[in-house]
């Protein structure tokens, strides 16, 4: 059990490696709980906050969006749900009380729903164990009884595979669990969800983004919707539009390292030619490639694929290639 | 007859007969590193101080630093566990990182036999 952004976690159950190849060829259950979700009815009003369509988001369908500061950078990156009557937030735990105050300070009516419970369900056979949720596509979410429990379902995660996270009331999540664990699920702790997510090349708050971070140079630039992208009406549009025309100084870029030795979060980049030009935001022993791999950003001219690059660890050089991220396909039910 | 010591980084230590310490880390600290990706390990003729960080194991997860359990020059180190790791997650106590010869051939006395480390263990 390890502290995690207020609460105690599991980091792993069996072990890493075993728990993260388990996801990737069968389907793992992770408890991811301390997440923050929140209600909010009035669509037209939060869509100010973030780049993403909100207004067109059609009922029963979900959108990965950024919540930005005036100078376009991130306060968080988050999940948004139509469920008809109202739009389902779920949020970054170490971001959580932060988000709720932004919203409300900027006018919109939000309601934190952090008692609630999630746990996701995720790799090839998730699917096979969710017979409940057959005919939800990719980004689908909806309303449904799992077990007899009534939860909320959106056809999504965090590992790259196909899934599902699934929210439920705090008294119903031990059943829930049991539900989903007897179905064949592998419990899988954070260790795995972030190995998971780093081989996906899905970022990760705190390390990969945060406030400072404009989502141009974060390769998120496709989370501003084309619609939005007309009228740049949102909260930190202005410097959003702007990277956008005159590119990133720096890029968030995967890197493929030669050897297995990782090359942790706070690393120096260097060219092949001695350079500093960046520096490692996450980094780990790839379970999946069987090797080390890391995200970080470098200088605009270093974020070609194919680009040699050092990480510096306890003062070595370990050779590394920028590589088109992300470093394992996607197999989202699309 | 070889005896074993144990120090309070988690690392075992073996006194061969014929006087060289062989080190290995404990099955409680592979437990607590989860599984172990990448090892470095001190060059032979390094001279190391006690309490100096001289070898590393990557897990998943994070980095540690091994340290040298007493003072002395490093012998040999183990191949086997550079090229897999993971046989230290599958026996830490046969999965030996380095040997040394001590600077002082008694200075194991400083060390935890297995009863004392066995208490510390469970007083963490």
């Amino acid at each position: 059990m390890v502290p995690f952004a207020g609460y105690e976690m599991p980091l792993q159950y069996e072990g890493i490696i075993a728990e993260h190849l388990a996801c990737r060829a069968g389907a793992a259950w992770f408890d991811v709980s301390h997440m923050g979700q929140a209600e909010i009815f009035d669509p037209a009003a939060f869509e100010r906050l973030v780049p993403g369509d909100i207004a067109g988001l059609k009922p029963g369908r979900q959108r990965y969006t950024l919540l930005l500061n005036e100078a376009g950078g991130i306060i968080d990156d988050l999940m948004v749900a139509n469920l008809g009557g109202h739009l389902q937030l779920v949020l970054n735990a170490g971001r959580k009380d932060f988000d709720i105050a932004h919203i409300a300070a900027h006018g919109v009516a939000v309601t934190a729903k952090f008692h609630r419970a999630l746990l996701a369900l995720q790799g090839p056979k998730a699917a096979a164990m969710l017979p409940e949720a057959t005919g939800m596509s990719f980004m689908a979410a909806a309303e449904m009884a799992i077990a007899g429990i009534p939860c909320v379902v959106t056809r999504s995660g965090y590992t790259g595979e196909d899934g599902f996270e699934i929210g439920c009331e705090p008294d119903d999540a031990e059943a829930l669990a049991n539900a989903l664990l007897g179905r064949g699920a592998v419990p899988a702790g954070l260790g795995a969800r972030d190995s998971l997510r780093l081989e996906a090349g899905l970022c990760l708050y705190g390390n990969d983004i945060d406030e400072t971070t404009n989502p141009v140079a974060a390769n998120l630039a496709w989370a501003i919707s084309k619609r939005r992208r007309t009228n740049w009406d949102f909260l930190g549009a202005a410097p959003v539009r702007e990277m956008l025309d005159d590119g990133a100084a720096e890029k968030l870029v995967g890197i493929r390292l030669a050897g297995r030795a990782p090359a942790r979060a706070g690393a120096v980049i260097r060219s092949a030619q001695g350079e500093t030009i960046g520096r490692v935001t996450s980094g780990i022993f790839s379970p999946s490639l069987n090797g080390a791999v890391a995200l970080g950003y470098v200088r605009a001219d270093h974020a070609e694929a194919g680009t040699e690059l050092d990480l510096i660890v306890r003062d070595r050089p370990l050779p590394g290639v920028v590589t088109n991220l992300p470093f394992i396909p996607h197999r989202y039910a699309r | 007859m070889p005896a074993t010591f144990y120090s309070k980084d988690h690392e075992w230590v073996l006194i061969g007969d014929d006087g060289l310490a062989t080190i290995g880390i404990t099955d409680h600290a592979q437990t607590a590193l989860g599984d172990i990706v990448f090892v470095e390990l001190p060059e032979p003729g390094r001279s190391v101080a006690k309490g100096e960080a001289c070898a590393v194991v990557e897990s998943v997860k994070a980095a540690s630093d091994v340290y040298a359990p007493l003072t002395g020059t490093i012998t040999e180190h183990n191949q086997a566990i550079v090229e897999e790791p993971g046989l230290i997650n599958q026996d830490a106590g046969s999965a030996w990182f380095f040997r040394m010869r001590l600077a002082d051939a008694g200075a194991f006395a400083e060390l935890m036999d297995k009863a004392a480390y066995d208490a510390f263990v469970e007083s963490l």
